[in-house]
C-alpha cells in the first residue's frame, strides 16, 4: 500500500497519524481511499476536484507532473507540499 | 575547474562563443525600449502617493481634455476578474489580486501602486495629463513591519484574506488578515532531540526588504488590432506566462494574444508577473493604436515586486561531538500588498542542508504594505539560510569544531529524509563541502588583523515544468533551433550545445533563436534554474527526432532496410561499411523529400536540487564599520556543466547579489510607507570596487534524470552569501550580526555594544 504522509495541521483527521497506509493506483484514488478512512481529509487537499492551489504532490521525492492523475506504486511515498517557483 | 571525471563530450564542456554575443556586445540586440511601430503613442501610469488608502474618486476628465491625450484608463477598464484562482505555470494565481495590482480597485496598498494611466502622442504629454487626474484619497494608517501585521489590531489590508491553514482556516478566525498561510512540517521527536543536546542556541533575525536589482526596466508595447487580436512586445522571463496573464486579465482567448520577447536585461525572478502589459493593451483597445509604456527606475523599485523582508527564530541542538539532535525554525515572510510570499520554499529549505533527525518548521505569509512580493533567486532560501548558517557557525564556534567538518558530519545526502517529508536522491552537498576544505582558499592563512574567513552552504530545488523546441536541418548541414525560453543567461547556446551534442555536429552548426508564443509550442518560464534542464531535454529529444529521421533518409538513398541504418558518431552507418556524415547527408535532403523537421519537448522530468558552498574573507574597518570582501570561492554541485562560462557566470552574479544582499541592499521606507532610496544612486548594489573576483568550482554530480546530468545552477549562489559574511564578520571583529543588510551602521553599532559588554 502506498504510504501518505499527512501534513501537519490536518493530521487532527487522522487522529495524529503521520502516515496512513492506502490502496490506489493513482494519487487521486489515494486521496479518496485517505477520504474513506479519515473523512475530511480530501477537503483540505482537493478543492472542485483538484488539488488546492498553492500545494504540489511529490510522489516518491519527485514532484508529480502530472497532479492527480500521477500513478503510484504499491510501496511509493505520497506528500502535499507547498508549491514552489523560481527565480 | 571540475573536482570528478565524467563521460566524454564533444560539445558539452567547451566554452564555445554565444550566438547572441556579436548583437549584444554591439548594441544592435533589441530591447523592449528599442520598439517603433507607426502610430505609437507613449503611456504613464499613475502611481499612488500613500502606503495604504481608500480610493474615494477618480476624476480623469481634465487629463483627457488635454491636448495630444488619447486615452486614460482605470481599473473601471480591465473586466472584473470574480473569486477565482489561474494556473500560471509556476502556481495557481488569485486573479482578483493580479488585476488589482495592475490598476488598484477600492485601495491602494503600497507607494506607487498603479492608480490611472495615460497615453499620449509623447511621454511628456501623458506625464502632464496624470497630474491633471483627480484622485480622492481616504488615507489610512499602514502597516510596514512583518510582526506588527500580525498583531490583532493591525490595520488589515486585504478584506478578502483568511489564514488558510492547509486547506482550512482557524476556528473563530472569519474576519479578515494579513496572515494569509500558516505552513507546519514536524520530524521526529522535537523534544527528546532538544533534550539530547549538549548545546542549544536559539537566536533571531531579521532580513530587509531586496530588489533583484535587473538593470532594464519593466516595458511593453501592445497593440489591439481591430480584429480583436492583441499582441505584446515585452521584455519578460516568460512569454506563455505572460500570454496567459494578459488574456485572462483582459478576459479574452488566450489565443488572441501573441507575446513578443524582447531581449532582457535581467529578471532575476522579477520579469514573471506581468504590470504593464494589461495596461498597454486597455489603452490601445481604446486608441485603436499601438502603445508603448516603460517604467521609470523608481517606479521598478516601488511597484515591482521585490524579495520579501522577514523574521526568522532559529533553535538548535547539538551533541558535544558535533552531531545534530534538534531544531525549531520560526519563520514569517513579508507578502507585500497581496499573499503570495516563497514563505513555502523558506519553510522548505531551512534544514534542507542537514540531516535532521527531529525538527519543527512554523511559516507565515504576511501581508504589509509593500509592492506584492515577487521571485528572486530561489526565493526564500536565501533569508532561511541567512538564519540557520549563522547558527550552525556559532554552535561550531562554541564546540571548537571546524565548520566544514560539522557540515561533513552532519550534511544532507541521499537517502536523508528531509523534515518537509521526501528523500533526497543523488545530491552533491557534502562534495561541495569537501572541495570548499580541499581549497587553497580554505587553507590558506589570513594576512592581516581585523580579517576573518567565514563559510557557509545552501540549497535550491530547481524545477522542471514544460518545454518546447523545434529544429529544422538545413541543406547546408546547419540546424535552425526554435525556442520559447527567453535568454538571460546564455540558454540559447547552453540549449544548442545539447542539441549538437546527440546530433554530433559542433554548436556553430546550431542558429538558436527565441520565437513569440505564436511560433513554438507552450514553454514554461525562464526561471527555477530550469531552462538548461528542461529546454535542453526537449532539444535532445528534437534531435533524436532529426535522428530517426534522417537514418529513414539514409535507407532510402542506400536502399537498404532501415533497421539496418544507425545514427552514431554525428553521421549515418549503414551494412557495408556505408557512411555518411550529418554534413553529407543534409545535402542530400531534397533527393529524399525535403525538410527534416524535428520536435521535442519535456514535461515529465523533475530535478534533484542542488547545494552550494562558499568560502568568503572579509575585513572589517573597526571604526567605520565597512566590511572589504577580500576573497570569494563557490563551490557547487552544478550536475554537468554545458557551457562552463556561462555556469561560472551563473555563480558568479548570484555570488555577487548575495553580497549586495548581505552587506548594502535594502528598501529603506519612512513610517508613511515611502520608500525613501528608489534610485542606484542610493540603493546600494555591488560595483566591482566592492567585490573581488569571484573564484568558483564546479563540482560535477550528474542528475541522473538528465541525459547529460544537468543540474539547473542559477539560483543556488545566492543563498550562502549573507551568512558566509555574517559568519566571516564574526571571526573578524567577534561581533554576530542578526540583520540584514550588515551595513556599516549596524555593524559600527554591534561593536559598540560588544565593547561596552567588556
Amino acid at each position: 500500500m502506498a504510504r501518505v504522509f499527512i501534513p501537519a495541521q490536518i493530521r487532527d483527521l487522522t487522529d495524529g497519524q503521520e502516515v496512513v497506509e492506502v490502496n490506489g493506483t493513482t494519487v487521486r484514488e489515494v486521496i479518496e481511499g485517505l477520504e474513506s478512512i479519515h473523512p475530511g481529509t480530501r477537503e483540505r487537499l482537493c478543492r472542485d476536484g483538484q488539488l488546492r492551489p498553492g500545494l504540489m504532490i511529490a510522489v516518491d521525492s519527485s514532484v508529480a507532473s502530472s497532479g492527480l492523475r500521477t500513478s503510484i506504486n504499491r510501496d511509493s511515498e505520497v506528500h502535499f507540499l507547498p508549491a514552489i517557483g523560481g527565480g | 575547474m571540475s573536482t570528478n571525471g565524467k563521460p566524454k563530450y564533444k560539445v558539452i564542456g567547451t566554452r564555445p562563443i554565444r550566438h547572441d554575443g556579436v548583437d549584444k556586445v554591439t548594441g544592435r540586440a533589441k530591447y523592449g525600449a528599442d520598439i517603433r511601430l507607426s502610430g505609437l503613442l507613449h503611456g504613464i501610469v499613475l502611481r499612488s502617493p500613500h502606503a495604504h488608502a481608500r480610493i474615494v474618486r477618480i476624476d480623469t476628465s481634465r487629463a483627457e481634455a488635454l491636448a495630444g491625450v488619447r486615452a486614460v484608463v482605470t481599473a473601471a477598464d480591465i473586466p472584473p476578474q470574480g473569486d477565482r484562482m489561474v494556473e500560471l505555470g509556476e502556481g495557481a494565481v488569485n486573479m482578483r489580486h493580479l488585476s488589482a495590482n495592475v490598476l488598484a480597485h477600492d485601495k491602494v496598498l503600497y507607494k506607487g501602486h498603479a492608480v490611472a494611466a495615460v497615453a499620449a502622442d509623447n511621454v511628456h504629454i501623458a506625464e502632464e495629463a496624470c497630474k491633471l487626474i483627480d484622485v480622492e484619497y481616504e488615507v489610512l494608517e499602514p502597516v510596514l513591519d512583518v510582526l506588527k501585521a500580525m498583531l490583532p489590531d493591525a490595520p488589515v489590508l486585504n478584506d478578502d484574506v483568511r489564514t488558510d491553514v492547509m486547506g482550512g482556516s482557524p476556528a473563530a478566525s472569519d474576519r479578515p488578515t494579513n496572515v494569509a498561510r500558516q505552513i507546519i512540517f514536524t520530524k521526529g521527536d522535537v523534544q527528546a532531540g532538544f533534550a539530547a543536546a549538549d548545546v542549544v542556541l536559539e537566536r533571531e533575525f531579521r532580513t530587509g526588504t531586496v530588489h533583484q536589482g535587473y538593470i532594464e526596466p519593466h516595458n511593453a508595447t501592445a497593440m489591439w488590432n481591430a480584429n480583436g487580436k492583441v499582441t505584446v512586445w515585452m521584455s519578460t522571463q516568460g512569454i506563455f506566462t505572460a500570454r496567459q496573464q494578459t488574456a485572462e486579465l483582459m478576459r479574452i482567448p488566450v489565443a488572441d494574444v501573441k507575446v513578443v520577447p524582447m531581449e532582457i536585461g535581467g529578471g532575476f525572478g522579477g520579469k514573471i508577473s506581468v504590470y504593464l502589459p494589461p495596461v498597454a493593451a486597455a489603452l490601445s483597445k481604446k486608441t485603436g493604436r499601438p502603445v508603448k509604456v516603460i517604467m521609470d527606475r523608481s517606479a521598478v523599485f516601488e511597484a515591482t515586486g521585490p524579495t520579501p523582508a522577514s523574521y526568522i527564530k532559529i533553535k538548535l541542538g547539538v551533541t558535544r561531538d558535533g552531531m545534530i539532535t534538534a531544531g525549531d525554525a520560526y519563520l514569517a515572510y513579508e507578502a507585500g500588498a497581496f499573499p503570495g510570499s516563497p514563505i513555502g520554499p523558506g519553510c522548505m529549505c531551512v534544514f534542507s542542508c542537514y540531516d535532521f533527525p527531529n525538527a519543527r518548521v512554523e511559516g507565515y505569509d504576511v501581508c504589509v504594505n509593500k509592492p506584492r512580493s515577487n521571485a528572486y533567486r530561489a526565493p526564500g532560501s536565501t533569508n532561511a539560510a541567512f538564519a540557520i548558517e549563522t547558527v550552525v557557525d556559532e554552535v561550531c564556534q562554541q564546540l571548537g569544531i571546524d565548520p566544514a567538518d560539522f557540515r561533513l558530519k552532519n550534511g544532507a545526502k541521499e537517502g536523508v529524509r528531509r523534515v518537509d517529508g521526501p528523500v533526497y536522491s543523488r545530491i552533491g552537498m557534502l562534495e561541495t563541502v569537501e572541495a570548499i576544505k580541499a581549497s587553497e582558499h580554505y587553507q590558506s592563512k589570513l594576512a592581516g588583523p581585523n580579517q576573518g574567513r567565514g563559510i557557509a552552504s545552501g540549497y535550491w530545488f530547481n524545477i522542471g515544468l514544460k518545454s518546447a523546441v523545434t529544429a529544422t536541418v538545413g541543406y547546408d548541414g546547419s540546424v535552425t533551433l526554435i525556442e520559447g525560453s527567453t535568454d538571460i543567461g546564455g540558454s540559447r547556446t547552453s540549449i544548442a550545445m545539447q542539441l549538437a551534442e546527440t546530433l554530433g555536429i559542433t554548436a556553430e552548426q546550431v542558429t538558436p533563436s527565441v520565437v513569440d508564443t505564436d511560433s513554438v509550442g507552450y514553454t514554461d518560464v525562464t526561471g527555477g534554474s530550469r531552462v538548461t534542464f528542461a529546454t535542453g531535454i526537449a532539444a535532445i529529444e528534437a534531435a533524436r527526432d532529426i535522428q530517426r529521421q534522417l537514418v529513414i533518409r539514409a535507407a532510402e538513398l542506400w536502399e537498404v532496410d532501415p533497421s539496418t541504418v544507425t545514427y552514431v558518431d554525428g553521421g549515418v552507418s549503414g551494412p557495408d561499411g556505408k557512411r555518411m556524415t550529418f554534413e553529407e547527408l543534409a545535402h542530400k535532403l531534397p533527393e529524399t523529400g525535403g525538410p527534416v523537421i524535428g520536435n521535442g519537448t519535456s514535461g515529465k522530468a523533475t530535478q534533484a536540487g542542488a547545494f552550494g558552498t562558499h568560502c568568503v574573507d572579509v575585513e572589517v574597518d573597526p571604526e567605520t564599520g565597512k566590511v572589504q570582501v577580500l576573497r570569494y570561492t563557490v563551490a557547487q554541485d552544478v550536475g554537468t556543466a554545458i557551457h562552463p562560462s556561462y555556469v561560472e557566470g551563473q555563480l558568479q552574479g548570484g555570488a555577487v547579489q548575495g553580497i549586495g544582499w548581505a552587506l548594502n541592499e535594502e528598501y529603506w521606507y519612512d513610517d508613511k510607507g515611502s520608500m525613501r532610496n528608489a534610485t542606484y544612486l542610493d540603493y546600494r548594489i555591488p560595483t566591482c570596487y566592492d567585490v573581488p573576483m569571484i573564484d568558483t568550482i564546479l563540482v560535477e554530480v550528474p542528475d541522473p534524470q538528465h541525459p547529460y546530468g544537468v543540474r539547473g545552477v542559477g539560483e543556488v549562489p545566492i543563498c550562502p552569501p549573507p551568512a558566509a559574511i555574517a559568519n566571516a564578520i564574526a571571526a573578524a571583529a567577534g561581533v554576530r550580526m542578526k540583520q540584514l543588510p550588515m551595513s556599516p551602521p549596524r555593524i559600527m553599532s554591534a561593536i559598540w555594544e560588544r565593547d561596552a559588554a567588556k
